[in-house]
């Protein structure tokens, strides 16, 4: 037994036995905090059990007892992925699905990196997509060992014996062995290089909507998020980073805070300070007691009109070419050229989880407990902060109250490992709202420069110049080639209408002070966003309906077509709208082809006198390729539309004097369920291979409801958020640029 | 020392009388259930029933509860309408993260406490104090009505 406090060898593992609402023994087996685990129900899947397991790969591991353990590459944030990861695993692998225990994987990029990117990262929805292969074969590979090893025990020949629930049969004598009793013989087979896949067509839980196996703990405040962990004698912290970008601490008077009950430390660092106390209420009221001067730095005066100022400036230069297709600049240069800038706003994560992380620094150990999307660089940093090697520091993957890409970040990690070494025992550091908001990492600022020609009605020439972060440069550098961010020009290179004469260009603008990161929807966020609306402002010009000015350019993207087609005959795109409360109203349409999925969108708005905007209905039809999870795939279609909504209409995140002016959900909206519009989303059939989904309703939402607005009233927004100002007719929208009187 | 009755269960615990129930509940009590997304009311993770009524305890100070009983997401099983919620919920498979699902099950069991068969325009109401980031709501809306429906049969 490990008493508390101890480093958990990490091969010590305990299963969670999930609430018997799930509908079967679903279980979830986690590592669990140090003493956390005695409370809870164990089931010996360790140490404890000196039983030999089969274990073919890092991705399974069956025991004696026929219990079937998944080792989750990917991190749940509500993305369904480990059911998905498990339902693929599952399949190939013939092992009964409800009965199959999930287990989030320890930092180890070798074993669990992303195939895409080489490190263990779950972003830019590409889990499915990059494990689809590996994980297909680590269950198949683990069939045909056990099959082999049940053909052995049996001496007949393999191709006779079939698996089927956790078992492999051989029908000729009637003959049955659970995969746990062959343990032992199927652990002396090697793992086959190349095992033979299933047909698409066999599948029997991939494309089935199986219900989620993280979700019956969500129901009744069992789940365990990091903020919840409570390592035995834990210690609660709460910080405040200088509010400044760039800023440092001068000096804290701390006499007040200390006097409070509750407080145990103050702690200084170089550009924040943490209070450390019994509870986080203590730690927050000790915050709000000190007495802190900070030091200026060099971004103290940075305000959004310089940001864009910059942003612009930059755009009026050539930048380096991505993407040429025959040639744009003879095209354009004679044609009668229609020019467009669209601008997008920093815009802030505000996952509901608030970031947190809990940290036990000892002399020859650290232990973190955290949720995180780059589970290896958590323990990167605390092995930085700590001088401490990989064995010694152990991080425990906790389920993710929501990510978006800010949880792709591990500054929250370092701070809380300084504030662990000097604290006695394990302390769980949690930031506050205002703290989450106003020291993001930012979705950048992008100015998409737009400018295209038509003839016989169809676009002749374009050209699409991005300016903004690269993001990539930062996160990873090996990527960042040529002067080129990939995530940036992404959904832009590759967009989907057959244009003869197109080039796209990316200048890097990084915004003075202000970090930059990714946030759900990544590059095609704006992409999306100035291609779409770019594209209905062409129509328009050509006198053409949106949806035939589309579909007339579509001819090399069938797949998308179809899901246009779908999309407005599901919408209803023709027919009058129905009456609503007297507004504007209008129907807007946007495709896309991003994140290997094809979506087509259609949006129902109503703008009223005063400019507010209602979104009553959005029609989405989703060609995904193979549907691993359909609900899923629809849920996250839903999401991920409202989620584009918010910042469409909402989304805006502002400096002033060197800092952000929001602060909190009061100042940096969230749609609302009495906001919510209905949607509709259709799932195509398809046998492609999967495409990605958790981002892809995020673009589709935006450029729609933009059109929409367009339909209704007639003014072409240029700008996001969406300007009641403009839609009022108080601003003039046509430069798509902020009036300063 | 202040003792407050959660769950059907007397809980003591040493907790300074502005602390709000938030915090008494999660790190004094360990009900980890009850969640932190604001601290001002906006979001309402920290949903919690108050003798019956849906009420933000990240407001709350502990004082102010008084000998009125505490419901929080981990006894909200135990009553008729948690129940058909809970239910609903996961046939429905409303939760993406599930963050904020703590607090919106806690508003919605008290809203079909209190008015049985919903409109639209009640679960607006009831709803509306409740962000989810992942934009559940669609699933939300379905559920609560599903959930009025399993209570009337």
């Amino acid at each position: 037994m490990s008493s508390p406090g101890e480093i958990l060898d990490p091969t010590r593992r305990a299963v969670l036995k999930a609430g018997a609402a799930a509908g079967g023994a679903v279980l979830l087996g986690f590592y669990l905090p140090v003493g956390q685990g005695a409370a809870r129900e164990t089931k010996a899947g360790g140490a404890g059990a000196s039983a030999k397991r089969f274990e073919p790969n890092a991705f399974i591991r069956i025991d004696k007892q026929d219990v079937v353990t998944l080792i989750m590459p990917q991190v749940e944030m509500g993305q369904g992925i480990y059911t998905s990861v498990a339902m693929i695993l599952a399949e190939e692998l013939d092992a009964p699905f409800e009965r199959v225990v999930l287990e989030a994987a320890p930092p180890n990029d070798k074993l669990y990196g992303n195939p895409v990117f080489g490190i263990q990262v779950t972003g830019n929805s590409n889990s499915v997509r990059a494990f689809w292969m590996p994980l297909r074969k680590a269950g198949a590979g683990a069939r045909a060992m056990l099959v082999q090893a049940a053909a052995k025990a049996w001496n007949t020949d393999a191709a006779g014996c079939r698996t089927e629930r956790g078992e492999v049969i051989h029908d000729a004598s009637g003959k049955r062995l659970g995969y746990g009793a062959l343990v032992d013989q199927a652990s002396a087979i090697a793992p086959p290089k190349d095992p033979p896949l299933k047909a698409v067509g066999a599948f029997k839980l991939i494309g089935q909507s199986l219900k989620r196996l993280d979700t019956p703990d969500k129901v009744n405040g069992k789940v365990q998020y990091g903020i919840d962990v409570m390592p035995a004698g834990v210690k609660f912290a709460t910080l405040a980073a200088c509010p400044e970008f760039g800023g440092r601490v001068d000096r804290v008077d701390d006499a007040k805070a200390k006097s409070l009950a509750g407080v145990r430390q103050v702690l200084v660092f170089d550009d924040f300070v943490a209070v450390v106390g019994d509870h986080m209420w203590a730690a927050k009221q000790g915050l709000q007691a000190l007495s802190i001067v900070w030091k200026s730095g060099p971004h103290a005066t940075v305000d959004s009109n310089e940001v864009w100022k910059q942003l612009r400036a930059a755009g009026e230069e050539e930048g380096v070419v991505a993407k040429t297709v025959g040639d744009a600049a003879k095209e354009l240069a004679q044609g009668d050229r229609l020019e467009i800038d669209y601008e997008m706003p920093f815009l802030a994560h505000a996952t509901l989880e608030p970031l947190n992380c809990a940290v036990h620094v000892k002399p020859d150990g650290c232990e973190v407990w955290i949720g995180n999307q780059v589970i290896s660089r958590v323990q990167a940093v605390a092995m930085k902060v700590t001088g401490l090697p990989a064995e010694k520091v152990l991080v425990h993957s906790l389920l993710i109250g929501g990510g978006f890409g800010r949880r792709l970040e591990v500054d929250y990690v370092e701070k809380s490992v300084l504030i662990a070494q000097k604290v006695d025992g394990p302390v769980k550091v949690v930031w506050t709202r205002e703290e989450d908001i106003q020291h993001d990492v930012y979705r950048p600022v992008y100015l998409d420069r737009m400018a295209a020609t038509l003839s016989g009605g169809k676009i002749a020439g374009w050209r699409h110049r991005i300016v903004g972060s690269a993001v990539i440069a930062r996160w990873i550098p090996p990527a960042f080639q040529k002067g080129i961010d990939i995530d940036a020009v992404d959904s832009a290179v590759d967009m989907p209408y057959d244009i003869p004469n197109l080039q796209v260009q990316y200048v890097r603008n990084e915004p003075p002070g202000v970090p930059t990161g990714f946030w759900r929807g990544v590059g095609p966020n704006n992409n999306v966003f100035a291609i779409e609306s770019f594209v209905d402002e062409l129509a328009k010009k050509a006198g053409q309906d949106p949806v035939a000015f589309r579909r007339s350019m579509l001819d090399k993207t069938p797949r998308l077509k179809a899901a246009l087609d779908l999309a407005a005959s599901k919408a209803g795109w023709g027919q009058p709208l129905p009456a609503r409360n007297g507004g504007r109203t209008g129907r807007g349409v946007g495709v896309q082809v991003a994140f290997g999925s094809h979506i087509a969108t259609v949006t129902e708005v109503e703008v009223d006198a005063a400019g507010e905007v209602r979104v009553h209905r959005i029609v989405c039809a989703v060609d995904t390729g193979i549907a691993v999870n359909p609900d899923t795939v629809i849920a996250q279609i839903q999401g991920g539309l409202i989620f584009g909504v918010t910042a469409a209409l909402f989304g805006e995140i502002t400096i002033d004097k060197g800092r952000v002016r929001q602060s909190n959900f009061h100042d940096y909206r969230m749609l609302r369920i009495n906001e919510a519009p209905a949607i509709e989303v259709h799932v195509i059939q398809s046998s492609e291979a999967p495409g990605g989904i958790g981002e892809a309703g995020c673009t589709a939402g935006p450029p729609a409801l933009r059109n929409a607005i367009f339909a209704a009233t007639g003014i072409p927004l240029r700008r996001l958020p969406v300007d009641r100002d403009v839609l009022a007719g108080k601003k003039d929208a046509m430069t798509g640029k902020q009036k300063t009187a | 020392m202040v003792t407050l009755r959660i769950n059907g269960e007397d809980r003591s615990v040493e907790a300074p009388e502005e602390m709000p129930l938030l915090w008494v509940l999660r790190d004094l009590i360990g009900l980890t259930g009850t969640k932190f997304g604001c601290g001002i009311g906006q979001c309402g993770a920290c949903t919690v029933h108050v003798d019956g009524k849906p009420t933000r305890s990240c407001l709350l100070p502990v004082s102010a509860v008084g000998n009125r009983p505490i419901t929080t997401i981990e006894g909200i099983g135990a009553t008729p309408a948690g129940a058909q919620v809970q239910k609903a919920w996961l046939d429905l498979e409303v939760i993406q993260c599930g963050y904020c699902q703590s607090g919106q099950i806690m508003s919605a069991s008290a809203l079909l406490t209190t008015t049985p068969k919903p409109s639209d325009a009640d679960i607006n109401a009831a709803m509306s104090g409740n962000i989810c980031r992942c934009g559940t709501y669609v699933r939300i809306r379905e559920a609560i009505k599903r959930a009025a429906t399993g209570s009337k049969s």
